[in-house]
């Protein structure tokens, strides 16, 4: 079975600043692939890559070299008319709650936003959105509110709806709940679990949480400096990593447990140590 | 542990409301709303706004005067009677008397009204057009466009307004449409830049983004998204242009360079000035007209920015004193553990305290209730609890450093046996930096940019020590070589934008723990942090901890750093203490629901999901479940 998307030796640069600059690579060849209904995370520390990858297969950044395919064909350098078109097909979530609604929309223009651009009449936009509202299980009083009124947990809810308006094949989650409490969290990734459990939607979901990447992903990718360092099945990746890189991530997230937790802040220091005396010493 | 949804009740997203869910699939995950909040548009504000209805009313009466100048006028403006000149006002048939030429004042006012405020509105609209238009342009796509458009505002707003309109006036002829077209263009910058300021702003917010993604065009992305945010202050400036434009023009009528054939107020001024020994009354009216037309549109501009500017301030969701549900409820204590560790003396005990906010009602809202928590030397006492929980408001209550308008409203704190709560900021400022030390959050923020890292290091530690400078600098590189900085000397001589935010931190715990403080409180240390990083300034905490046998109140949302650095826990919730005791304890047994709440939100290693498998059909299933 082919992918549903294809990133092929992705490189991604940014204009540096200033007459004459260096452009500022961000992306060096990454590779991935999504299958249908398939959550791949993608997981790193800030400044890795990670939220590039996500805004070039969106058309948000600009791709340098490479190849990104949806369903067999090239999107890398789409036009804004062929975007237009794969809207239905690929959306988004954005990390930030508070700035990915706009604030002077009602929720009901927001989630009809994308639906009038495509001619749907009112009365079907209104039912599509007390589904929608359903589907995220907000009440459908929820329609005729602006955005401030709602708590950061909702409003992700929110954009996850309006995400799902056009029933896109893939939607690029970019740390969708790392502004979020530790409950609302659990709240809002059971929700991602089951919208992708019915209707079959995949996700690239992009967090600097292992835990969260673990509990979603069918495959995870791990980057570190625009690269992908490791790469395969999420028990494998977040569990028994292979690449240094990813060891020290796991190790370095502590656990809710005081005992544990000792013993893998021993487990940590060994690591370190043994990186270190084979040269395998990273700056951080 | 695995996530369990249905047993969480969302402490954030709980409220109370009528609204009934329909349909829900699972009612326990429905969620209910906050009460609306009612909007009211900003006429109705402005109406309500004594200043604006003033204005307003000034202004409408201005306008209906002028619309109506037709009806309302008794005689032909332009007629001239000679046998009627300079007639004193009141005279019959002469309502403000007439002019060196013998025409009817109140007429040539009425109608001199519809051509200055015509002139004037052409201006703004001009004015408007251009640099609206430009700006969003400019400011929307940038490129070369933002560049050229730039270069071109500088240049016009380096031109001499005045200059330029007598010089087309010399090209052109004398003619108040043409003179106000022009001035329009030359007024068109405080659009442009009001327009490409607001544009460039929200061009990237992540809602810009989202249409772009949902596939709008960007005719309709700047109709929908960008406009509404230029309109506001679009409306403000054009009721300041309007009020420059009106003055202006009448000042180009005044000096005799209008048209002469066209009654304005301008040219009233001017025929007023001619007769000011014979007739000084005649300069009154217009000047009047002018006033009044000036004062209506500014304090309109005025009343529309206090409306807008009233409206901005963030909603108060938080339930009050009593709403919460959770009044005067038991505190959970876990008991002392028996171990051979001795305990170290008390070094700060913080008795029922409870905070509050003065509110501009005059009443005090209180986000922390009753809260106790004591803090031994050489002991981490961490306080956790998700955001509005009140966590922070006591680690700052400590220092007195709450923001503007909180207060201790109750109880005492005591530090070292002295009571604190009450001291005052001289005493306070004995006891910050050198008895009680703080790491923020947000390391960038609290290094001030203009200054060296070695340079905000060394000037506590002269004061606080009256060392050296030498001796001082010698000091710091030492404790930047102990916070684990590769190259103390080169971070020494720094700027913060040159270093990480792992870095940042470190200086920052650095300067902590120059004085050797008693009691470090450090709010969410390691929050902005990434993950390897944290790990390290953990330890790094965990180790100066140990060596200076310091106190330390450790606020975080993370049951992780928790478990990796507390001797004791105190979990918090709506500005109360839930539970308490020592970290281990509550660890192995939380018996409060809401930590064992929290406990099961927590994502761990057996959390994983189950492998893609994908049936013919279509639909996708999970693994062994299905």
């Amino acid at each position: 079975m082919s992918a549903l998307l294809e990133v092929k030796d992705l490189t991604v640069d940014y204009p540096g600043k200033g007459f004459r600059a260096q452009p500022f690579r961000v992306l060096k060849n990454v590779s991935i692939d999504i299958r249908e209904g398939e959550c791949v995370g993608l997981v790193g520390e800030s400044g890795s890559g990670k939220t590039t990858l996500g805004r070039a297969v969106l058309g948000l950044a600009p791709v340098t070299g490479g190849s990104v395919k949806y369903k067999a064909k090239e999107i890398g350098h789409a036009s804004r008319e062929e975007r237009r078109q794969l809207a239905s097909e690929i959306q988004v979530v954005f990390q930030d709650p508070y700035t990915s609604l706009n604030p002077s929309m009602t929720i009901e223009d927001i989630l009809t936003e994308p639906l009038r651009v495509r001619n749907v009449s009112a009365a079907d936009a209104r039912k599509r959105v007390l589904d929608l509202l359903d589907a995220v299980n907000l009440p459908q009083g929820a329609a005729d509110r602006l955005p401030r009124e709602f708590s950061g947990g909702q409003r992700q809810r929110i954009a996850i709806a309006r995400a799902l308006a056009l029933d896109p094949q893939l939607i690029v989650c970019d740390e969708p709940v790392s502004a979020l409490d530790l409950s609302t969290q659990a709240r809002v990734l059971e929700l991602f679990k089951g919208i992708q459990e019915r209707t079959g939607v995949a996700y690239l979901f992009i967090s600097h949480d292992l835990d969260v990447i673990r509990y979603l992903s069918h495959r995870v990718a791990v980057m570190y400096h625009g690269e992908i360092v490791e790469w395969g099945p999420g028990s494998k990746v977040t569990l028994t990593p292979e690449h240094p890189y990813t060891q020290r991530l796991l190790l370095a997230a502590p656990v809710p447990n005081p005992g544990l937790q000792a013993k893998r802040r021993e487990q940590r220091r060994r690591l370190i140590a043994e990186q270190a005396s084979l040269g395998l010493d990273m700056a951080v | 542990m695995s996530i369990n949804t249905n047993a969480l009740p969302d402490p954030v997203e709980e409220a109370t409301d009528s609204l009934e869910p329909r349909d829900v699939p699972d009612p326990a995950v429905a969620i209910a709303l906050a009460p609306p909040i009612p909007k009211i548009n900003l006429f109705k504000r402005l109406l309500k706004n004594p200043m604006g209805l003033f204005a307003m009313s000034l202004l409408a009466i201005i306008v209906l005067t002028a619309v109506l100048a037709p009806l309302l006028a008794p005689a032909d403006p332009n007629l001239a009677s000679l046998q009627n000149v300079r007639v004193d006002p009141g005279t019959k048939g002469f309502l403000l008397g007439t002019d060196g030429a013998g025409r009817d004042v109140w007429a040539r006012l009425l109608t001199a009204g519809r051509f200055s405020l015509a002139g004037a509105l052409l201006a703004v609209v001009v004015a408007a057009a251009i640099g609206i238009v430009g700006g969003l342009i400019a400011g929307y796509y940038g490129g070369w466009f933002d560049n050229l458009s730039s270069w071109v505002v500088s240049l016009i707003m380096a031109l001499p307004g005045i200059v330029i309109l007598l010089a087309a006036r010399a090209v052109v002829g004398p003619g108040l449409w043409t003179s106000m077209a022009i001035f329009g263009v030359l007024l068109s910058p405080a659009f442009f830049r009001l327009t490409y300021t607001a544009v460039s702003g929200v061009r990237n917010e992540l809602y810009v983004d989202a249409a772009r993604v949902a596939g709008l065009s960007d005719a309709s992305i700047i109709g929908k998204h960008i406009l509404t945010v230029v309109r506001a202050p679009v409306i403000i400036q054009s009721a300041q242009v309007f009020s420059i434009a009106v003055a202006i023009q009448s000042g180009l009528d005044f000096l005799g360079l209008g048209d002469l054939a066209i009654p304005t107020w301008g040219g009233m001024l001017n025929d007023g000035f001619q007769n000011i020994y014979l007739k000084a009354i005649l300069i009154l009216w217009p000047s009047l007209a002018i006033g009044l037309t000036a004062i209506g549109s500014v304090l309109l501009a005025n009343a529309m920015r206090d409306e807008l500017e009233r409206s901005g301030q963030p909603v108060k969701r938080r339930a009050k004193k009593g709403e919460t549900g959770i009044e005067r409820e038991e505190i959970i204590t876990h008991p002392e553990p028996i171990t051979g560790k001795e305990l170290g003396e008390v070094l700060l005990v913080v008795d029922n305290v409870s905070i509050g906010y003065h509110q501009s009602d005059g009443s005090i809202k209180h986000v922390v209730d009753d809260v106790n928590l004591t803090v031994r030397r050489g002991e981490v006492h961490g306080l956790i609890g998700e955001s509005g929980s009140g966590k922070t408001q006591t680690a700052f209550s400590v220092m007195q450093l709450l923001p503007q308008g909180g207060e201790v409203t109750g109880g005492s704190i005591t530090f070292e046996g002295e009571q604190i709560a009450q001291a005052t900021e001289a005493q306070m400022m004995k006891l910050r930096g050198t008895k009680i030390a703080y790491i923020p959050q947000e390391p960038m923020s609290n290094l001030d940019p203009s200054f060296t890292i070695g340079s905000q290091l060394t000037e506590p530690i002269m004061l606080g020590q009256k060392l050296s400078k030498a001796e001082a600098k010698a000091k710091a590189i030492a404790l930047l070589t102990r916070v684990g900085i590769p190259n103390p000397e080169r971070t020494y001589a720094a700027y913060p934008h040159q270093v990480s935010g792992g870095m940042a931190q470190r200086v920052l715990i650095a300067g902590a723990v120059s004085m050797e403080p008693d009691l470090l409180i450090a709010d969410e240390p390691t929050t902005a942090l990434d993950v390897t990083v944290q790990a390290e300034v953990l330890d790094l905490l965990r180790e100066l901890q140990a060596e200076y046998n310091m106190g330390m109140i450790l606020v975080t949302h993370n049951f992780g750093v928790v478990a990796d650095l507390c001797d004791r826990v105190s979990v918090m919730r709506n500005g109360r203490i839930v539970e308490t005791g020592n970290a281990a304890s509550i660890f192995a047994d939380p018996r409060h629901e809401y930590t064992r709440m929290l406990f099961d939100a927590i994502l761990d290693e057996t959390s994983v999901r189950e492998d893609y498998t994908r049936t013919a059909s279509g639909a996708v299933a999970e693994g062994s479940q299905k």
